[in-house]
C-alpha cells in the first residue's frame, strides 16, 4: 500500500499565527479599559469601526490578487494592525480620518509591499503618519481625560463618528505638549499650573501606560517577543530623559519617569516595535533598534513638533532593520565567537 | 566534568515514550525473506560475494566492504539466497537499490564465530579488524562504519569517547530499551572502543525521561572493574535535540565543535549505545551484526513495543507483529517523528539504521495546514541548536541567494526539525534547506565540472598552438633549408654560372676600356 509521504519533522508545535496575533489582541485589553476609563468609549469605537473597514479591504484586496480571501482573515493579522492604529488615533475621531488610516495602514503599509511577512515598515505606524502629516488638526485633538472634562458616552462617540460637525469636542494640549511648550517654569510649579498633570506624568495616561506595561508583561510571560526590543527602548529613553534632566526646571526634557508614563511609550515599547516583520532580526539586532528607537523618542519629543514621536522613530528604525541585521548575526555553533 | 552545559534553544516535544515500553524487548522471529540491501551504511555499497542458489548459514558473510568507507553485509540466518536485485530501501526519495535477498530455511545454522580471547593485549588495528569483519556501521541514525570512524585516533589524539544514550526523538525507545536490558554488554562496547581510541575517559550520556536506563547504566558501572576507573554516567535535561552529535559534546564538555569539522578535532569521539553493544558481539564473540532492536510505535499499531529485529525483516513483518490497523492519510515513518523520513511502502527491509517505525494516527500527528506567510516572529531562532537565523535563511533560499545562504551558515544547520516544529506559520522551512543545501552543492559541482571543461578547453587550445607554432616552426625550417639549398644549387648550376661569368667578363672589358 501506498502511505502519505511528507518530509520531517512530522510534528507541529502548538503556536499558530493566528494564536500569535490573537494573544496580542488579548493583551491590549488592560490597555483598551484604561483608555475607555479616562477617555470615554471614543477608542472602542475606533476599532471597531477600524477593525470592519480593515477585514473589508483584506478581502477585497486578497480578492483581487486572487488568493482565498478567507484563508487570510483567519490569521487575523489585519485585525491587529487595524487595532494598533487605532489605539493611537485620538478618540471621537471622524469616520473618514479612521478610514485614510486604516486605508492607509493596510494599502500603502502592507499589500503594496506584497501582504503579510513583506512589510519592510510597521503598517500602523504607516497609517498614523501619513494622517499625521495629513490631518495635523484633527490628530492632535485629544479629549481631556476624566477629571480633568466630561467623559463622552456611546452616544457622543457616534455622533463624533458620523457627524463631526455636529460634535462639540473637549480637547486639551497633552501633557508632552506642555512640556515642550514650557521652558521658563520650575517643574513642581508646571505640575500645579497644568492640570493635566497627574502623579507622575499626565493624568489618566500615566495609568494608560501602566496598563500597556501589564499587557506587554503578559506577552512576554506568553513568549510572543524576547525582551530585548522593549528592555532596550525604555532604558534608552530612561537613560536620554536621565541625562537631559536637570532636576527641576521645565527647561530640561522631564524626568525618566514622565517619558516612561507618557503618550505612546509603554504602548510602542511591546506593542509596535515588537512586530517582527519590519524590526531587526537577532536579540542583538533588537537591543540595538530598541534603544535607537528610545533615543529618537527623546530627541524628537523634545525638540520636535509633533504630539508624540514613536511613530517617526519606529519608522525610520524600520529602514535601519536590514542594516542591523547585516552587523547583528548570531554566532552560529561550531564558528569562533570572536570573528564574527 | 560533572556540571552539564546548555545548548541554545531546543524545544520539548510530547515525549510520547510511554507508548511503546521502554525495557521490555518482543523477539520479532524469522520473516519468510530478508531483504539485504548492500548499502545499509554511509559510503561505497558492499559487493555481494554468493550467487542466487547459494545455501549460507548464519553469520557468513554475503557481501564485502569496498574501500574505507563501506561496511559488509552478513547472512542473519541460514537459508537460500534467491535473488540478487533492485529492491524498494529505507530511503527518503524511496529509492530501490541491490538487494541480497534470503529466503530462511528455519534451521537457523550458524558459522562456527571466533572472538579475541583477550582484546585488551591485541594492537588497535586487529581489534578495529574485526569490527570491520562484523560489518559494523552507525546504529544511531546515519550509519557511518565504524571502523572508519575508529580511524580517528590517527589523526588526532582522541581522549574521551561519548556514549550517546540522550535518544532526544519523540516516541523512540530503542536506546532506552538497550540500556535497561544491556547496560553490561554497552559498557564492555565502550572498553573496547576506549581501548581502540586511546581515550582515558567514557561518558555515557543520558536524558533525564530515562530513570530505568539511568540506573542500569549506573549500576553496570558499578558492577564493571572499570580497567579505566574514568568512565561516568551523566544525565541532564530533557531537550531535543540534544542527543545531536554536536549538542551532546557541548552539553557534556561545553565546547563546541568547530564548524566543518569533526568531533575528533577536540579529541572527542561519540558513538551509540547500540553500536558498542555490536563492537562488543563482533570483539568478543565474533558476531558479526546481523540484528538490532527496533521501536515500533504510534498510535495505528495495538502492541507498540521494542522488537528484536534480524536485519532484512520487512517492515510488514513488523507491522503485522505489533498489529498495525492503517487509517485514512495513514503515514509510516522511518526514524522518529522530528528527522525521520516517510515511507512509501511497507515492502522495504529493515537496515542498520532503522531504530524505530513508526505509524501514527491522523490524529496523532496531522499532516501540516497549508503554509502562512513567514512574519519574522524569531520563534524559529530562539528554537534553532546551531544559532542559526532560520527566519533569514527561509528568506534567502526562497531568494536562490547562495552568497547570503552560506554566509548565513546554512550548512551549520543538522535539520534537526525545531524551527519547522515551532513555526506558526506552519512553514516547512527544513525542507527549503534541504532543497537549497542540495542546490548549493549542485552548483558547485557544476562549476567545478565547468572548471574542468574550461581546463581541458585551455590544454586543447595550447596543444593547438602548440601544434600549430611546430608546424609553423617546421616549415620555416624546410623553407629554410630549400633556400640554403637554392643559393647552394646556384652555386652549381652551370647555366648560371656562364652567365656570371659573361658578366664578369664583360665588366672587365669595360674597366679595360675606361683606363685606357
Amino acid at each position: 500500500m501506498d502511505f502519505l509521504r511528507i518530509t520531517s519533522p512530522h510534528g507541529h508545535g502548538p503556536l499558530s499565527t493566528a494564536k500569535v496575533m490573537q494573544t496580542v489582541l488579548l493583551a491590549t485589553l488592560p490597555g483598551l479599559a484604561a483608555m475607555t476609563w479616562f477617555f470615554g468609549p471614543g477608542t472602542l469605537i475606533n476599532i471597531i469601526f477600524g477593525g470592519l473597514i480593515a477585514l473589508a479591504l483584506e478581502y477585497a484586496v486578497m480578492g483581487i490578487r486572487q488568493r482565498d480571501p478567507l484563508f487570510y482573515l483567519r490569521d487575523y493579522s489585519v485585525l491587529v494592525t487595524s487595532t494598533l492604529l487605532c489605539f493611537a488615533l485620538p478618540p471621537y475621531a471622524p469616520w473618514w480620518l479612521i478610514l485614510i488610516g486604516v486605508a492607509s495602514a493596510v494599502l500603502l503599509g502592507k499589500h503594496v509591499f506584497g501582504g503579510l511577512g513583506y512589510n519592510p515598515f510597521n503598517p500602523a505606524m504607516v497609517g498614523y503618519v501619513v494622517l499625521l502629516i495629513s490631518f495635523p488638526l484633527q490628530m492632535s485633538s485629544w479629549a481631556a481625560p476624566r477629571g480633568l472634562g466630561e467623559v463622552p458616552g456611546f452616544t457622543d462617540a457616534l455622533t463624533a463618528l458620523f457627524f463631526a460637525r455636529d460634535y462639540d469636542a473637549v480637547t486639551m494640549a497633552t501633557p508632552l505638549d506642555i512640556m515642550r511648550q514650557n521652558t521658563g517654569l520650575l517643574m513642581d510649579d508646571l505640575y500645579r499650573e497644568a492640570t493635566q498633570f497627574g502623579q507622575w506624568a499626565g493624568v489618566g495616561w500615566e495609568w494608560v501606560n501602566l496598563a500597556f506595561l501589564a499587557g506587554g508583561v503578559w506577552l512576554l510571560y506568553q513568549r510572543i517577543f524576547t525582551w530585548h526590543g522593549p528592555v532596550a527602548m525604555l532604558a534608552a529613553i530612561g537613560l536620554c530623559a536621565a541625562a537631559g534632566f536637570d532636576g527641576g526646571s521645565s527647561n530640561s526634557g522631564g524626568s525618566p519617569v514622565f517619558h516612561w508614563l507618557s503618550g505612546a511609550t509603554m504602548f510602542g515599547a511591546f506593542f509596535i516595535i515588537t512586530d517582527p516583520v519590519s524590526s531587526a532580526v537577532s536579540n542583538r539586532g533588537r537591543l540595538i533598534f530598541g534603544a535607537l528607537i528610545g533615543v529618537l523618542v527623546y530627541i524628537i519629543r523634545v525638540t520636535g513638533n509633533y504630539p508624540d514621536a514613536v511613530a517617526f522613530a519606529v519608522l525610520i528604525l524600520n529602514f535601519a532593520a536590514p542594516l542591523i541585521d547585516q552587523y547583528t548575526q548570531p554566532a552560529t555553533y561550531g564558528h569562533d565567537r570572536s570573528s564574527e | 566534568m560533572n556540571s552539564v552545559h546548555t545548548i541554545h534553544g531546543g524545544i520539548h516535544p510530547r515525549e510520547e515514550k510511554q507508548l511503546s515500553r521502554p525495557g521490555q524487548v518482543i523477539d520479532a522471529g524469522l520473516p519468510h525473506e530478508l531483504i539485504l540491501p548492500l548499502s545499509q551504511h554511509i559510503g561505497a555499497p558492499a559487493e555481494p560475494i554468493v550467487s542466487v542458489g547459494d545455501h549460507v548459514k548464519g553469520g557468513q558473510r554475503l557481501a564485502e566492504d569496498q574501500g574505507a568507507v563501506s561496511a559488509a553485509v552478513h547472512a542473519p540466518t541460514s537459508g537460500h539466497i534467491t535473488a540478487i536485485d533492485m529492491q524498494p530501501v529505507p530511503h527518503p526519495s524511496g529509492l530501490t537499490n541491490v538487494c541480497i535477498r534470503l529466503t530462511p530455511d528455519h534451521a537457523d545454522e550458524w558459522l562456527v564465530l571466533q572472538g579475541l580471547a583477550d582484546y585488551r593485549s591485541e594492537a588497535p588495528d586487529t581489534v578495529i579488524a574485526h569490527i570491520r569483519a562484523a560489518g559494523i556501521s552507525g546504529l544511531g541514525g546515519a550509519g557511518f562504519p565504524t571502523a572508519t570512524k575508529l580511524l580517528a585516533r590517527e589523526r588526532s589524539a582522541i581522549h574521551t569517547l561519548i556514549i550517546n544514550g540522550t535518544e532526544c526523538e519523540p516516541y523512540i525507545t530503542a536506546d532506552d530499551t538497550l540500556m535497561q536490558v544491556a547496560a553490561e554488554q554497552i559498557v564492555a562496547g565502550a572498553e573496547i572502543l576506549a581501548h581502540i581510541l586511546g581515550a582515558e575517559t567514557i561518558l555515557y550520556g543520558v536524558e533525564d525521561n530515562k530513570p530505568a536506563a539511568l540506573k542500569a547504566m549506573r549500576e553496570a558501572l558499578a558492577a564493571s572493574d572499570d580497567a579505566l576507573g574514568q568512565q561516568q554516567v551523566v544525565s541532564f535535561p530533557t531537550k531535543y535535540p540534544s542527543g545531536g552529535e554536536k549538542q551532546l559534546i557541548e552539553i557534556l564538555t561545553g565546547e563546541q565543535v568547530p564548524s566543518g569539522g569533526l568531533p575528533a578535532d577536540l579529541g572527542i569521539v561519540c558513538q551509540n549505545p547500540g553500536t558498542a553493544v555490536a563492537v562488543r558481539d563482533a570483539v568478543i564473540d565474533g558476531k558479526p551484526l546481523t540484528d538490532r532492536l527496533v521501536t515500533v510505535t504510534g498510535r495505528a499499531v495495538s502492541h507498540a513495543s521494542n522488537y528484536r529485529v534480524r536485519l532484512g525483516t520487512p517492515i510488514a513483518h513488523l507491522l503485522a507483529l505489533a498489529g498495525f490497523t492503517p487509517g485514512s492519510r495513514q503515514r509510516l515513518i522511518h526514524g522518529g517523528p522530528m528527522m525521520g523520513f516517510a515511507l512509501e511502502t511497507d515492502a522495504v527491509p529493515v537496515v542498520k539504521t532503522t531504530n524505530c517505525v513508526l505509524a501514527p494516527t491522523q490524529e496523532e500527528l496531522p499532516a501540516p495546514p497549508p503554509a502562512q506567510a513567514c512574519i519574522r516572529c524569531g520563534l524559529c531562532a530562539e528554537a534553532c541548536p546551531a544559532s542559526l537565523l532560520p527566519q533569514q535563511l527561509y528568506w534567502y533560499a526562497r531568494a536562490k541567494d547562495q552568497e547570503q545562504l552560506e554566509k548565513h551558515h546554512l550548512f551549520d544547520c543538522i535539520e534537526c526539525g525545531a524551527c519547522s516544529w515551532v513555526c506558526p506559520s506552519s512553514i516547512p522551512l527544513v525542507q527549503y534547506y534541504r532543497a537549497a543545501k542540495s542546490h548549493i552543492v549542485e552548483t558547485r559541482d557544476d562549476k567545478q565540472r565547468a572548471e574542468r571543461s574550461k581546463g581541458r578547453f585551455e590544454a586543447r587550445q595550447e596543444r593547438v598552438e602548440r601544434e600549430a607554432a611546430e608546424r609553423e616552426r617546421k616549415r620555416a625550417e624546410r623553407k629554410a633549408t630549400a633556400q640554403q639549398k637554392a643559393a647552394a644549387s646556384e652555386a652549381d648550376d652551370p647555366v648560371q654560372a656562364a652567365i656570371a661569368r659573361t658578366k664578369a667578363r664583360k665588366e672587365q672589358a669595360a674597366q679595360t676600356k675606361d683606363a685606357s
